[in-house]
């Protein structure tokens, strides 16, 4: 059951000029998190900005084995993410949720990998977690900018999770983009190795990814990002052209029956 | 004190002046498990046609200076897919519905009407005569006089629930669309719908919206929808359900004086999905502290006594 909090910001960790982390104190939201899920946040108590803004819940946290709160993998981009970068412990913003459907969490012997661009990187610290309980082997395939932009290696690494890394201008791993070493991840994998994909980031990735993942004959789920008014399904805003029969493609809400979605049946073509 | 929230508008009881506004609560069972809808005064649902429309494509919404601009394009899954699976449901959570029916032309929205009359659990109809999103129907009605007569009467002959058209601020003169709304045999109206608007990316040079232009919803409409409020309650003798940026009790208040007997609120869901509750208690207090008994007591009273001046439009 989604719950509205009033969360306080406990710590506010600066990963560089644009990422930030942001610890919650959100126990009773945090605790009901499914990887993939995501929230309803609002900093401020003015009409400016209004709306809420959706955010994947990057990670749950514990104290022993006390659920704690969750983070949010920030980029500052608009009005909203510049305020959630400035925040400072102490500071309150009202969180929604848990919302939305979650990644199917795979089982062995299916091995997952994780494809992350960017701020994409968000939903796969809960599922790696997740995929950790059940000894699934994990590949996390993570593109950004340059290494500066390159976050929680470790953190993934001790979730024995593998990585591998590609960057733009090749200050870390493979230069160019993260589908260059997935192309090639896919090419050598076993045949009678079952693979389940999961791809975050921007568009024109998860699209080349699905399109990867078909080829090989690999099952897929994007986690797609829209502008959403409400989280709720009230109000039609956030929907993604998908077609699950012959008939044409539907504009389905990604608050409800996403935001993780089947990624053969995103019509990519017709998503702006 | 004990004070009673509830009012009568068109012939229809809610428990308290407060309503969900169509196209910002889905088809309402999208928030039941969240929020008890017997709580709520009514539930306007998403407007509906005939037959099942898929919508715009996105983007479809996008954030203004205390407002938003929404194009949905009126995306839904057609009257007899409501009334079967819709509002059984609505009907079991104790909901009062007002159901907003559309239509592209004047014999869809009788159509509409008729087939709602048959259904159990149907309140009122808010008749759409606003949506500025869409090409054929909504505000295009709604910007000619004699479309509203036209629309209003067609309805009104095919059923026996109230009827409220809902109207558009896209027009000089506001009132005098609710006369002839009241003319052609409306219950109540409701106002105001969006106001048409747009916003452009100056990077790429095109518009925000697929749609190019939108309604703008939010407090940025507020003191426009209050003061056409105040222009239908001086001009004509019918009830009205006022709306338009609605996000806290006070802001409810300035509607009610103005002379709405009960407000819709929209945009306000999105941020706070459980603003009813605070909405209720706000009024509650607002009424004890004014020694008012009933909501009634309070619905224009406007006090403009010793003005010299009125300044309106018409």
């Amino acid at each position: 059951m989604p719950l509205d909090v009033d969360a306080v910001v406990v710590s506010n960790t600066h990963l560089s000029n644009d990422y930030n982390v942001l610890v919650l104190a959100a126990p009773a939201v945090a605790s009901q998190v499914q990887p993939g899920q995501f929230v309803m946040v609002k900093p401020g108590v003015g009409d400016d900005p209004l709306l809420r803004r959706p955010f994947s819940v990057f990670e749950v946290l514990r104290d022993d084995a006390r659920v704690t709160g969750l983070s949010l993998l920030n980029k500052r981009v608009g009005v909203t993410t510049r305020m959630l970068f400035a925040l400072t412990p102490g500071d309150r913003i009202r969180c929604l949720g848990p919302l939305g459907r979650p990644f199917s969490v795979t089982e062995p012997p299916e091995r997952a990998w994780m494809v992350a661009g960017g701020v994409g990187l968000a939903p796969f610290a809960t599922l790696a977690a997740a995929l950790r309980e059940r000894n699934v082997k994990t590949t996390l395939f993570y593109g950004g900018r340059s290494a500066t932009d390159l976050f929680h290696l470790d953190e993934f690494r001790q979730r024995g999770v593998s990585l591998t890394l590609a960057t733009d201008d090749g200050s870390r791993g493979v230069q160019g983009n993260v589908t260059v070493p997935l192309a090639r991840a896919f090419c050598d994998a076993d045949r009678a190795t079952p693979i389940r994909v999961y791809a975050c980031g921007p568009t024109a990735m998860m699209r080349a990814v699905t399109e990867l993942a078909a080829t090989h004959g690999r099952a897929i789920e994007v986690s797609l990002e829209q502008v959403m008014g409400c989280g709720l399904g009230g109000c039609y805003s956030c929907v993604i052209p998908v077609q699950r029969d012959s008939g044409p493609a539907r504009l389905v809400r990604s608050c409800l029956d996403g935001p993780v979605f089947d990624g053969g049946t995103v019509v990519w073509e017709q998503l702006g | 004190m004990s004070v009673d929230l509830s009012v009568d508008i068109a012939g229809l009881h809610l428990r308290n002046p407060f309503i969900a506004a169509s196209g910002c609560f889905g088809y309402g069972v999208e928030y039941a498990d969240l929020v008890d809808l017997s709580t709520l005064g009514g539930v306007a649902v998403k407007g509906l046609f005939l037959d099942a429309r898929e919508g715009h494509p996105p983007t479809r919404i996008v954030e203004t200076p205390s407002g938003m601009l929404n194009a949905i394009g009126l995306q839904g899954i057609g009257v007899r897919r409501f009334v079967a699976e819709k509002l059984p449901l609505l009907r079991a959570h104790g909901a009062v519905v007002i159901v907003n029916i559309c239509g592209s032309t004047i014999d869809e929205y009788a159509e509409v009407a008729r087939i709602l009359d048959d259904a159990d659990g149907v309140g009122a109809l808010e008749v759409n005569i606003s949506c500025p999103n869409i090409k054929k129907g909504g505000m295009m009605f709604g910007c000619s006089l004699q479309g509203t007569r036209d629309v209003v009467a067609a309805v009104r002959r095919v059923t026996r629930r109230p009827v409220i058209p809902k109207l558009t601020p896209n027009v000089t003169d506001v009132a005098s669309f609710a006369a002839a709304a009241r003319d052609a045999g409306a219950d109540a109206v409701s106002l105001v719908n969006t106001f048409l608007a747009m916003a452009i990316d100056v990077e790429t040079r095109r518009p925000k919206l697929s749609n190019v232009v939108g309604g703008l919803s939010g407090p940025a409409i507020r003191p426009i929808a209050v003061r056409m409020v105040h222009e239908c309650r001086q001009a004509v003798d019918l009830p009205i359900i006022g709306m338009g940026g609605i996000m806290t009790t006070g802001d409810a208040l300035e509607f009610i004086i103005a002379g709405a007997t009960a407000v819709q609120v929209g945009t306000a869901n999105f941020v706070d999905p459980f603003i009813w509750n605070k909405l209720v208690t706000g009024l509650t207090d607002y009424l004890q502290r004014h020694g008012l008994a009933t909501v009634s007591d309070l619905v224009g009273t406007l006090d403009i006594t010793d003005r010299d001046t009125v300044w309106t439009s018409s």
